[in-house]
């Protein structure tokens, strides 16, 4: 296809916020407008992507069977008489595992643009960096070359710190800082990984041998150098330890135990819209990345620890539910809920099986959705009562009916009520951990989840909105509109995945069997090495 | 030597040649034309860009000259001395467009010939240091930065904080070229020479008394330390950089501490090296180990200056620490001890020059409006200088090291020649230490923006002048961070030295 559609969905919001930029600051609608339009363009973008995508096609490791494929020279330094050459490409692609978040991403990106309306000050500032936001997701979940990886990785930082901190609660500060903090001190693991990996992997360009930060070469066994500090021909190579700093660095983004700490504190501060971004797609970059770069490129490794995996999974589950259960603010049991959720990823993940990674991926989709719809639903109350407590309120159902049943539709899927999207995936996760007698112990530990997960859901629902009236909100006003416009489409997606869950099985099908069997054959060979 | 070769020679050294006309020029056109002081920094960028088009004229040229053996002369000229006299010449521009606007200097009306004059007695120093190959000249160069930069300091003479960082550098200054001093003559007496590459021909043959070479070897690098502000050699750094005047600091932290670099590369690098294999690697001699000295004084100096830049309240002497952990950074290049830490160094100096001299440049503007370089007064001006306080946040995110600027593709050239050469367990202190250097840059930004207040702060206007200069020095930080060929690029072709 010659339309560079990846390289629009990208880079897209980067010219809205240059419009945004050159436009005066009384301008509130137009600048709010264009953000919309902006992701609403990268909505329709991403349905052509899906419209065109061939879901047979595997990818995983081999650039062919990508699609949509860019792949540019973008630095290129020849003559080294000492390294030999510095190149680096632009090399964009997606495939099934890939798909989702992109598409997930989009969405749930519109839906923060409409939620970010009622935004009051400093109107510019707060949609350029939204939109620069906009872009640093969205080139992680394309890009295909480490380097590149690593910078749209690293763009997404700092508009998220300043979203954080300036927009935020009263301790914003305390809060973006650590965001910052944690993360950064996550992406040094990965630099010097990446770093490592490139002096390990030559790829063959124009006929000679290069170092590359090419993901798919470094996953390519041929590409080894004999003497590469991560190479596995190397006797003295350091892949465990790499492994345990890249899957760290990852962990942060998770957030998984004991990474979480900066997570509830970013959630609450944060306003409703960077929390939805926050849980719906940012949580997400950290376990794609595993899937994307530390499963395929250090597939022995990942066997030999795929039962710490699973148990840091089981972890997150159940710590996550029981601290969601203890909380009293509403906007940090959503946090924690997150947390426990996300464990169902780690756990999904760690099967290896076809079952249970394509209920990883998809449980990274729907727990985008549900936990967009969740924060959306706590902001809503916020907006109109200025608080959090849970004790606060009571009986709100008599005053907002149809609110009240979109709280109950997203609180059933987040608990993996069938008929709803999260019991799909959950159900995958649990029945491909079950399958590896490795794992079956901890799967059946952690199934415990869904009880808790009920259990402080059940109650949420019925604190707030059940029961008697709190005669302080007498006078609430139902959903406006712009509510509605966020309600309805993810309510309409929960609903839809859990019906009919095909479609999106079958986007990642042919994906998920490639990396399973990639995994397989390869790790036969790298054993075979002698290394391990 | 004859009066023939020192003509021919001449050649070699026409950017310096040009430096000292301008310099004479200024003298005469201050005492002359007493009244029209407004002229003197336009005579100057006059003079400095002859020198840059006899500096490019000069790339690609090498050579000894002025030579005093059959071999070797005072002076070489090679394009790793260019590069550091281009990262100088600069640095330079831009501080004399920052003198322009400064109301410091402003104070200082009736001494505008000296400030420029002195100017260029520093630009000198620090070309002849660029390509001194020789102890004595290299000595003699860093006197003449040294003196000229004492004075400038303490240009301001009227305040008492000035008067102090100028006795301070002074001081320290004195005791370290006369540390500097002895070690040179201690060399001079093991090998009777005083030129780099004879003493290096003198040394590879003959076994010299280890503890010796070793003692003389440590007291030149007290020198060249307390050139670049390297730990435990750094105490005049923040008194001096929170003293002087800003342009002045600014132009001590980029160009002076370009000049020390270059000569102690030289000097590790031409004196102490067998030479260097085909991937760029040095063969050290094994006379001293350098090597784990300047990784010591790396780690010493980047952990030092991070953790103390944690606890200033004031940006100038935040700044300073910073620029004292940057060093750090830099000399983690050199204890790579090949072609490719050079080339990093290099790449580094310029992201670095860019940056550093941009956040010095915001300060100023702000403490000619509101008289303060204090972080806390920094509180809330977000609103009222928007454009100043985008590009103070492109200058420190570029200091931390987050892509995509300069600072970032900076860092990543020296941790891969690290990971290259093994040095993992260093580039992960390294990283470390970026860690806690966002928490003290990161905090101005958070002052700027996040902290709201009641009362009304001015609006800080940009002159467009400052404008221009400021795009001039933040659009390069992003290009570069995005695209990053062409400094590679040119640091990959100035990295060779002369004779290795």
């Amino acid at each position: 296809m010659d339309f560079p559609i990846l390289t629009f969905l990208t880079f897209l919001p980067i010219l809205g916020m240059v419009i945004i930029m050159a436009m005066r600051k009384e301008q509130v609608t137009a600048i709010k407008s264009l953000t919309l339009v902006i992701t609403g363009i990268q909505v329709l973008l991403a349905i052509i992507l899906l419209a065109n995508y061939d879901s047979s096609l595997g990818g995983v490791y081999e650039q062919a069977s990508f699609q949509f494929v860019e792949k540019f020279r973008w630095i290129d330094i020849d003559n080294f008489s000492w390294i030999g050459k510095i190149k680096v490409d632009y090399f964009l692609g997606v495939d099934g595992i890939s798909v989702p978040l992109v598409l997930l991403t989009t969405i749930v990106t519109f839906v923060a643009a409409i939620s970010s309306w009622t935004i009051s000050s400093s109107i510019k500032g707060y949609f350029s960096l939204f939109l620069l936001l906009d872009t640093g997701m969205m080139g992680v979940f394309v890009s295909l070359d480490f380097f590149l990886f690593f910078i749209f990785w690293e763009l997404m930082l700092l508009p998220m710190y300043f979203l954080i901190g300036i927009w935020g609660g009263p301790r914003r500060e305390y809060a973006a800082i650590k965001f910052f903090l944690y993360t950064l001190l996550g992406s040094i693991f990965l630099l010097i990984v990446m770093i490592g990996l490139y002096f390990s992997t030559q790829e063959t360009i124009d006929g000679t041998k290069t170092f590359t930060f090419n993901l798919l070469a470094m996953m390519n066994a041929d590409n080894f150098t004999s003497d590469g500090i991560l190479s596995p021909l190397n006797p003295n190579n350091l892949r465990m330890i790499a492994y345990i700093a890249l899957f760290a660095g990852f962990a942060i983004k998770i957030p998984m135990f004991p990474f979480h700490t900066w997570l509830p504190d970013a959630h609450v501060e944060a306003p409703t819209p960077i929390s939805v971004i926050l849980a719906g797609i940012l949580l997400k970059m950290g376990t794609y990345a595993i899937l994307r770069i530390s499963f395929p490129v250090f597939p022995e490794i990942t066997k030999q620890l795929v039962w710490y995996i699973a148990l840091f999974g089981m972890v997150n589950i159940i710590y996550g539910a029981f601290c969601a259960m203890a909380q009293r603010d509403f906007k940090k049991l959503i946090a924690y809920s997150s947390v426990s959720h996300m464990g169902y990823v780690l756990l999904g993940m760690a099967a290896l099986n076809t079952m249970g990674i394509s209920g990883a991926i998809f449980q990274m989709f729907n727990h985008g959705i549900i936990t967009s719809a969740l924060f959306i639903i706590v902001g809503v109350i916020y907006d109109r009562t200025h608080t959090r407590m849970l004790d606060d309120f009571g009986g709100l159902g008599v005053k907002m009916p149809v609110y009240t049943g979109f709280v109950t539709v997203a609180f059933f899927a987040a608990i993996g009520l069938p008929g709803l999207n999260g019991f799909i995936s959950e159900a995958f996760v649990f029945l491909g951990a079950f399958g590896v007698s490795l794992i079956r112990l901890i799967t059946v530990i952690s199934t415990l989840g869904i009880l808790l997960g009920a259990g402080y859901m059940l109650w949420t629902l019925q604190r707030v909105y059940l029961g008697k009236l709190n005669e302080k909100w007498a006078d609430l006003k139902d959903l406006d509109l712009r509510e509605y416009a966020m309600f309805v489409p993810l309510s309409i997606i929960m609903i839809f995945f859990g019906v009919y869950p095909a479609p999106m099985l079958n986007l990642m099908n042919s994906s998920v069997n490639t990396m399973v069997q990639f995994l397989d054959e390869v790790r036969v060979f790298y054993t075979s090495l002698g290394s391990f | 030597m004859n009066l023939e070769h020192i003509i021919s020679d001449l050649v070699f050294v026409k950017p310096e040649l040009a430096i000292s006309v301008t310099l004479v020029l200024i003298v005469l056109v201050d005492l002359i034309f007493k009244e029209h002081k407004k002229v003197l920094p336009y005579i100057s960028i006059l003079g400095l860009l002859f020198t840059t088009i006899f500096v490019i004229e000069q790339f690609d040229i090498s050579g000894h000259a002025f030579k005093t053996s059959a071999g070797a002369g005072l002076v070489t000229v090679d394009n790793f001395g260019s590069f550091f006299k281009i990262i100088v010449l600069f640095a330079s521009f831009v501080v004399i467009f920052f003198s322009i606007n400064s109301s410091e200097i402003e104070l200082v009306k009736d001494r505008h010939g000296e400030y420029y004059t002195l100017l260029f007695g520093m630009i000198l120093g620090m070309f002849m240091m660029s390509s001194s190959a020789d102890l004595i000249v290299l000595y003699l160069s860093i006197e003449l930065l040294s003196l000229s930069s004492y004075i400038l300091v303490g240009m301001l003479k009227d305040t008492i904080r000035n008067s102090e960082a100028s006795l301070k550098y002074v001081i320290y200054g004195g005791v370290s070229s006369g540390i500097m001093l002895f070690g040179i003559s201690l060399i001079y007496g093991i090998t009777g020479s005083t030129n780099l590459y004879d003493i290096n021909t003198i040394i590879q043959g003959q076994n010299f008394p280890f503890l010796i070479f070793l003692l003389s070897g440590l007291f030149v690098l007290v020198g060249l330390g307390f050139k670049i502000s390297a730990a435990p050699f750094h105490f005049w750094t923040p008194d001096v950089y929170e003293g002087a005047p800003i342009p002045i600091t600014a132009y001590l932290s980029v160009a002076s501490k370009a000049a020390g670099f270059v000569v102690l590369i030289r000097f590790v690098k031409i004196t102490f090296i067998d030479g260097v294999d085909e991937h760029g690697n040095w063969q050290l001699l094994s006379i001293i180990d350098w090597q784990s000295i300047i990784i010591l004084l790396s780690i010493l100096t980047m952990t030092l200056g991070n953790f103390a830049a944690l606890w200033q309240d004031n940006l100038k002497r935040m700044l300073a620490y910073s620029t004292i952990a940057h060093a750090g950074y830099m000399l983690l290049g050199l204890a790579v001890m090949s072609e490719e830490g050079i080339m990093a160094i290099m790449v580094y100096f310029i992201a670095y020059a860019l940056m550093n001299l941009g956040a010095f440049l915001v300060v100023m503007i702000v403490a000619n409006k509101i008289g303060s370089e204090e972080i806390d007064d920094y509180k809330g001006l977000g609103k009222s200088m928007p454009f100043l306080g985008i590009l103070l946040a492109i200058f420190l995110v570029s200091l931390i090291g987050v892509p995509p600027t300069a600072g970032f593709i900076a860092k990543v050239m020296l941790f891969i020649s690290l990971v290259d050469a093994n040095l993992i367990t260093l580039a992960i202190i390294a990283l470390l230490n970026t860690v806690v250097s966002l928490y003290y840059y990161i905090r101005v930004l958070k002052n700027l923006y996040l902290i709201k207040v009641e009362e009304e702060k001015p609006d800080i206007p940009v002159s467009f002048a400052n404008g221009i200069l400021l795009v001039i020095l933040a659009a390069p930080i992003l290009i570069f961070g995005i695209y990053f060929t062409p400094i590679i690029n040119f640091a990959k072709e100035s990295a060779t030295i002369l004779g290795f």
